[in-house]
Order: C-alpha cells, then structure tokens, then sequence
C-alpha cells in the first residue's frame, strides 16, 4: 500500500508541528482505501496527552474511541497517524516502532528550528518491530 | 458464553477482513485466548512474551476500560462487545539519544532493575543521566547514598564537613573503622565507588549556607535532605523552591522518624507543613536525645526510594503526604499534606524571594551570652581540691547517661526534672552545672539563674572534656 496525501494537508502537519515546537505534535489521518492506496481527505488534530516529556506523544483511548466514531459517522476511516520530530529527522524512533500498530502509515515531520522540513511515511514490518518507509505520494490538488 | 471482540482496523488482516469475532469464555481473559488461539497472528501485536497484554493495547468491555474492572479476570456476559482500542503513542528520538547508553557491565549490574517494566532500559538510562545531592553523610545521608550509588544513580553530589568519629558508626554505614578521624566526604566517596565505581560522587566540603546553596543545588536535579537541624532544613526547603527541584524530606528522632517530597511545583513545602521552627532547645538533637541505629537505615531508604522514583517518574510519589514511622510499634501512618496558600514562599503571595538568614530565623544567633559563666576541666579540678564539698557539682543528664559515666561526687538532676527539684539545691551553694557536651548545662544555669541561684556556672565541654583532661580512663559516648 502507498499513501496519497494532498499537498494541502501536508502543509497543514507542518503548521501543527510548528505552533506545538519545541514539544511534539499528533493527530490522525482521516481517509479512505482506494484500491492499492490509503487516500487522506482531512486531518484530525489530536491532544497530545503526554505532558512530562517535549520527545513523545500520546494519544489516549478514550480520545481515540470519540474520533473513530465521528470518522466512521462520515463514512470515513482512520488510515493512520501524524507526528512531528522537534529537529530530528522524519524516519522512526526505536520508541515508535514498539509502539507501532500494524497496517496504519505513520507520517513524520521533521520541524527544524520551529520551521516545518521534510515529511515521510513508514508502516510496520509484518514481523515486528520495525517501521519500514512507505511510499508517500504528496499531490496538490488543482 | 458467547462474546463479540470488535477488531480494530489495522488488525484485520490477521482476521481475514473481518470487524468482528464471536469469541466463547467466562472472563475477559478467556476470550481474549480463544481469540488467539484461534487468530495466532494477533499475537505479538497485542501480547507480550510473558502474555500480558502490551502497554499500548487496551480492551473495553462495552463502555469501559477493563482496567477499570478487574482486568483480564473481569466476568463477561452473553452479549458484551469486547473492543480492543489502540493507544497511539511514540515520539523522536531526541530522549534516546540524549541518554546515556549503558556498557555491557552495566546491563549486567543492573539487570534486576532492567528485568522490572516500571525501570527498563530507559529507567535506568534515566538513573545514570540523574544528578542527586545528598545534603549530609550521616545518619540519613548513608544508607541513602548506598543505595542511589548501588541503584546506578549517575552524579550523586555530598555536602558535608565533618570528620568520622566512632559515635558516628553505630549508624552511618557508609563509614567504616577504617575511616576513623578522616573527612566524611573522603570516606563516603571511596565506599560510594567501591560499591559502584560507574558513579560519579562529586563532594562539597562546605558548610551549606545562604551564600552557596543556590549555586550548589543548583548543579542537581533533585535534593535529598539528611541534615539534622532546623537552619539548614528551611535553607535547603527555600533554596529548592526558589530553584523548582524536588527535595527529599527525612528527619529521625529516637525511635521515629518521618518523609516526605516536597515539591512546591505539584505539592506543599516544608514551610506548608511547619511554618515556623521549633524554639531552640525544645526539640534536642539526636546527639542529645539519641537515635537507634536502624531508624535512619529506614528513613533514608524511604527517601532513596523516592528519588529512584521521581527520576524514573514511576510509582505514586510522597508529594502531599507525610510518612511518620514509629519503630518501637513498627507503626507507618500517612499524612494528607496540602500546600499552604499562605505560605511565604510558595503560596499565592509569596513573601520571601531570595535565601535569608536561617540562624537568626531559627533563633540561633539571639542565644544569650554566656561568656563568663563557664568554668574549665582545670578551674573545676582546682576549685574542687580548694572547696571540697561546698563546691556542688549538678549532672543534669539522664540516667542511662549517668550510667555510662559520671563525675564522683556529682548529683545527678535531669535537666527535665531540675525546675520540679530546686527544694533539693541550697541557694546559697556554689554551684556548677554538667551535661554531657555542655549545652545542656547551659540551659541549667539559665533555670538557677531564673529562680535566684547566684553562684552558678557551667562546665565547659562537659563531662566529654573531663574524660578527655582530667579522666583519661573514664568511657566516652
């Protein structure tokens, strides 16, 4: 599977990364399956629940329950999940592939000194645990 | 019993597309092994090896988070939907790198730590990264810095300036024998790196004061305070609020003792809990009062213990409770502590913004003079060949110090009981009072004085400067 993310929600991951700088950010990646590839149609941001350290995030159950019901109300479907690495690069952290769920893509943004960089996506290898990159096909809509 | 497990979506490739499984079993644990065992693919995403379910994997049964009921022994109904919800978490990987890594001794070291989820690799990565200052290397200070430098704590920073002397070994293990008559920091700092030599043990041979605190504490993460007197006691409280670390709260008094964390941040601090110190003299000191040996052992294990935790960041930690022990009952009791919003240093309005004079706070400094009321070792041996018995020599210790040692001729009156027992002492008498290091003494002469005695003095040093001068055979304590 790829991931097919618009150009515009990119930017959008990006922002978020960059107003939550020095700590991390996170959200979900709301879309849908189009045949071989995951398809984003809207971000939803989400709290990041761990507050005792600016190098990771959560994002809780609870949190998670209430967002899968609106998503699926929309007929919609989480495909994944964003984050950002406060002037680290976009590839994983040991930390994130252990807690790394399969099929979901994993979108990481690198933010530089408080400016949004490079993005990638990685998805967990079937043995565990590793992320492996994925391919992420950023497209601006015209 | 039949149950419905609700398959989150990035699981369903292990259950062949499909969002729900009617699993058969009694408790949620039942289900979840029919669920795996007939879905063995699940496994290493929801389990881990020893089989409890993974940190980040959590099961609902309807509405509510089974770690709310019973966990995996919750009973289940005909009917419930068992939903595995994920937590979504990771981060960069900036904590990683920053902390230390541990060398293949180390793991080895520590690897009963490493075997405990709540420590792990990452805990005691945390631990060699941690900086902890002991204030004190004595009764508290020991069995805590053995324990944080056995724990692997990475800088443990001792203040101390006093020398080892043999009535220290009865309870501050870090020392030895072999130590006797050298500084407390040398000898803590050679037994610290004999026990872990991975441990940096930075010494301040310094009396800690208003003048160094900050800049001393401020070098550390975390405080942990063993001192034995109030002055320094309110200085290290003001001078960790002032700086927003935590301080490790012990003291120690015969046979009880108590702990608490002060963390002006999250919770109370010492001024919340006293806001004034006692008068001085009213509350002895263990040198006066005596201390068994094993009650600092556990009092400072409690605050070794919870610097570990706070560093690690596991456990419910002692801010907002007082711990009292009583060793005789074997007795722990818990205190609610809540932070004073009139406190003058960390309430609403505080009034205290920098580090002040905790002598004169403590009353220490407005001690009378008692320059020439003090009689020497060799004045009193004289006096007493002159005068005989018309000279009276007061013991105002306690019996079982009287037991140990005692001057011929003297008249034991605890100081306790010396007001109730002045019908016993002749008002025109020439008087010297006794105690044991020659404060006590002192506060006998203020009670003759007061009830009109004349010719009172005290014996400078004690009956520990008569041994020492006049007595070379008599038992020292």
């Amino acid at each position: 599977m790829s991931l097919r993310l618009p150009e515009s929600l990119a930017e959008e991951i990006r922002r978020h990364g960059e107003a939550a700088y020095p700590a991390e950010c996170c959200g979900a990646l709301v879309g849908r399956i189009e045949g071989e590839a995951k398809e984003v149609v809207r971000l939803a941001p989400a709290v990041n629940r761990r507050t005792d350290d600016p190098h990771r995030y959560l994002i809780t159950p609870d949190d998670l329950r209430r967002l899968e019901a609106e998503v699926r109300g929309a007929g919609l479907e989480i495909v994944g999940y964003y984050h950002s690495h406060p002037d680290h690069p976009a590839a994983p952290s040991a930390f994130d592939a252990d807690h790394a769920w399969p099929w979901y893509s994993y979108v990481i943004v690198r933010i530089d000194r408080g400016r949004g960089a490079e993005l990638a996506s990685w998805v967990l290898a079937d043995d565990r645990p590793q992320l492996l990159s994925e391919s992420l096909d950023v497209f601006s809509e015209v | 019993m039949s149950v419905t497990v609700a398959i989150p979506t990035p699981l369903r490739n292990f259950t062949g597309g499909r969002d729900a499984i009617d699993v058969a079993g009694s408790t949620v644990g039942e289900v979840l092994d029919g669920l795996l065992t007939t879905h063995g693919g699940l496994k290493r995403h929801l389990v881990q090896d020893d089989g409890r379910l993974r940190n980040f994997v959590n099961l609902y049964l309807n509405d509510t988070d089974i770690r709310q009921l019973e966990s995996t022994a919750t009973p289940v109904r005909e009917g419930d939907v068992l939903t595995i919800v994920p937590s979504i978490a990771g981060g960069s990987p900036a904590t990683e790198t920053a902390l230390p890594k541990l060398s293949h001794a180390e793991v080895l070291r520590y690897s009963r730590h490493l075997l405990l989820p709540e420590v792990g690799v990452e805990g005691q990565r945390k631990l060699k990264a941690a900086r902890v200052l002991t204030i004190g290397a004595g009764g508290l200070g020991s069995p805590l810095s053995l324990y944080l430098a056995a724990a692997g704590v990475g800088t443990i920073g001792v203040v101390d300036f006093d020398v080892v002397d043999l009535t220290n070994l009865q309870r501050q293990i870090v020392h030895g024998t072999s130590t006797l008559g050298h500084s407390k920091l040398e000898s803590a700092k050679a037994r610290l790196t004999d026990l872990n030599p991975n441990v940096n043990v930075i010494g301040h041979e310094a009396r800690l004061s208003s003048e160094n605190a900050l800049e001393i504490i401020g070098q550390y993460d975390i405080v942990v305070d063993g001192t034995d007197n109030f002055p320094t006691r309110y200085l290290v409280n003001d001078a960790c609020v002032l700086l927003g670390k935590p301080n490790v709260y012990g003291s120690i008094f015969r046979f009880e003792g108590q702990a608490s964390l002060f963390y002006a941040k999250e919770g109370p601090c010492y001024r919340c809990l006293y806001s004034e110190p006692p008068p001085p003299g009213l509350v002895p000191s263990c040198a006066e009062g005596g201390v068994l040996g094993v009650l600092p052992g556990i009092i400072g294990s409690i605050q070794a213990l919870e610097a570990i935790k706070w560093i690690i960041g596991a456990g419910d930690s002692l801010v907002g409770r007082l711990v009292l022990f009583d060793a005789l009952k074997l007795k722990f009791r818990e205190l609610k502590l809540r932070k004073d919003p009139n406190c003058p240093i960390c309430g609403e309005r505080p009034t205290i913004h920098e580090l002040i004079d905790y002598q004169a706070f403590c009353g220490i400094g407005a001690e009378p003079d008692y320059h020439g009321v003090e009689i020497s070792v060799a004045e009193l041996q004289r006096e007493r060949e002159a005068k005989g018995g018309d000279l009276v020599l007061v013991d105002v210790r306690e019996p079982h110090e009287w037991e140990i040692a005692h001057i011929e001729g003297a008249r034991l009156i605890p100081l306790s009981q010396l007001p109730d027992r002045l019908n016993e002492l002749d008002g025109h008498a020439e008087i010297v009072t006794q105690c044991h290091h020659g404060s006590r003494s002192l506060k006998a002469l203020e009670i003759l004085k007061g009830a009109g005695y004349g010719k009172v003095r005290s014996l400078a040093g004690g009956i520990d400067a008569w041994a020492e001068q006049a007595e070379p055979g008599m038992a020292r304590y």
